[in-house]
């Protein structure tokens, strides 16, 4: 058995304590708490849209070291952050315990052994507190940071672009808690293929923002790299365009700037024709992007004008990148549905529909 | 039975498709213990022959690249551990993974081997992919051990497409 594992099924076998019941209200008061993959974030939000604060303790430069993330080294360090991070949280926000009307806490999908320390702190904490616990998915999370954007009017139905190291997901979020997978990539995530270009062309870790500046450099003409366009779907495939990249870098005399923008081009090209056509089929009111690559300015930019006039909300890159608040936004739109209980288990590949 | 001596078995593939083909014929001999490693350049077909695995073994979701979470688990005929080491360059990081004691009841693939040779099981079967050109692979499958030598013998018994590698 796993060391997971171990952990789950001992947790499981302790007694289930008794559960705080929910009673929602518009302007509840609710703690959330993320730690899927690398940052150990806590945030505080009121009436689903006033961010209090959101405190994130990222191990990036850690990770950095090893090209991303390492699960065993993330785990042993979300359980050192994990309490000081809900501390300063509730300081900042000027918070007690007894304030909360709930626990916000992502389940899944993410890495089980980071999970697991954010959904064991928030299931003590609530028990100890006794306050009711909410679990939210990760993806239905990065939704709801549009919802913190101050100038940001998001309307449903959306489609959503999540795009990061670990996702290349469009979503249809038809209404509060009603979702529809429409595409996934089929090999790499946008985020690693850009960390895997980056490689092949010497440019380092993290490989978006090295690809992006890079790419400025450009001369006019930049290498036309293939697209995976998988017929009518609204899937993703990265895999050959890495390839691509690798025999691009090693066979011919272009640039390292040429090849890095023949390269980005290639990612938005896909990313912005399949999300625009989403959208357009869908009836969407809007475009919500969010993930780590949404940081990529020629990618906001590409989304932008192609969309028009659908609007696109892209939430500043501390609410684009993991964090506890959204967690807490979602678990708002989710409170209805009633708490979760104490007995909850973290779902690494929790999919956020059906 | 040492690197040299080591049978083997040589294969062409001409496409994605025809590595994925390989990786479902494959899995049929696979058997719970089992550990398969896979070793070439980015874009080589590692991923490819795993996908091709994932199918034979009726796993449903889509078998992933592993590069960012480094161990993805799915669920077919048999449980299956997909490792990627790509990103790891310290053993320490390897060992601390505990893939044979994780996978002990299921199959492990392994891509990037070379990242941590001592760290993963000395009986496996290596399989190393060669470019030839754009769509063109050499994918040549080694037994380290007696159990290896049993697949590859399976691997070799009924179908025309392959070529017999030399001792």
């Amino acid at each position: 058995m796993s060391r997971q594992a171990k952990m789950r099924s001992a947790f499981r076998r302790s007694a289930s304590p008794p559960t705080t019941p929910l009673r929602y209200n518009a302007s509840m008061l609710i703690l959330g708490i993320e730690t899927s993959c690398d940052e150990t974030a806590a945030g505080i939000v009121a009436d689903g849209r006033r961010m209090l604060t959101n405190v994130v303790a990222s191990q990036a430069d850690i990770h950095a070291r090893y090209g991303g993330v390492v699960p065993e080294v993330a785990s042993r360090h979300h359980i050192e952050a994990m309490l000081p991070v809900v501390r300063a949280a509730l300081l900042e926000a000027k918070c007690r315990p007894s304030d909360l009307d709930a626990i916000a806490v992502t389940a899944g999908p993410g890495l089980a052994g980071s999970l697991l320390v954010g959904l064991n702190t928030a299931k003590a904490l609530a028990y100890g507190w006794s306050r009711p616990l909410i679990a939210v998915n990760h993806l239905e999370g990065h939704l709801y940071a549009n919802w913190l954007v101050e100038d940001a009017r998001p309307e449903l139905p959306a489609i959503v672009l999540i795009v990061s190291g670990g996702h290349s997901e469009i979503i249809l979020a038809e209404d509060h808690g009603s979702y529809r997978l429409m595409g996934r990539t089929r090999d790499d995530a946008a985020g690693e293929a850009f960390d895997k270009a980056a490689r092949v062309l010497g440019l380092g870790f993290p490989g978006g923002p090295a690809i992006e500046r890079a790419a400025r450099d450009a001369g006019p003409k930049p290498p036309r790299l293939p697209r995976a366009w998988l017929g009518d779907s609204s899937d993703f495939s990265f895999s050959g365009l890495k390839t691509a990249v690798a025999r691009v870098a090693q066979e011919s005399s272009a640039p390292v700037a040429d090849i890095a923008a023949g390269f980005q081009t290639a990612v938005i090209d896909v990313l912005v024709k399949k999300t625009v056509r989403a959208a357009r089929e869908t009836g969407a009111r809007c475009v919500l992007l969010s993930g780590g690559v949404a940081a990529n300015g020629p990618l906001r930019q590409a989304l932008r004008e192609a969309a028009s006039p659908i609007p696109v909300w892209v939430p500043p890159p501390v609410l684009c990148t993991d964090n506890g608040a959204m967690i807490a936004v979602a678990a708002h739109f989710r409170a209805e549905a009633g708490a979760a209980g104490l007995n909850l288990d973290v779902r690494a590949s929790w999919p956020i529909a059906g | 039975m040492s690197g040299e001596s080591a049978p083997s078995l040589t294969f062409t593939s001409a496409s994605p498709s025809d590595t994925k083909r390989l990786g479902e014929r494959l899995s049929r001999h696979l058997q719970p213990g089992d550990v398969v490693l896979l070793q070439g350049d980015l874009g080589a077909g590692k991923t490819c022959l795993a996908q091709g695995i994932g199918r034979g073994l009726r796993v449903k979701e889509p078998v992933k690249s592993s590069s960012f979470v480094l161990v993805n688990e799915y669920n077919g005929r048999l449980h299956v551990h997909h490792a990627d080491l790509f990103r790891l360059t310290d053993p320490q990081q390897v060992f601390e993974l505990a893939l044979e004691e994780n996978a002990a009841d299921g199959l492990l693939l392994v891509e990037w081997p070379e990242v941590a040779p001592r760290e993963l099981p000395p009986e496996h079967l290596l399989v190393r992919f060669e470019i030839v050109d754009a769509r063109t692979r050499r994918i040549t499958m080694a037994a380290r051990g007696a159990r290896y030598k049993d697949v590859l013998n399976a691997l070799n018994a009924p179908t025309p497409e392959k070529t017999h590698g030399r001792a």
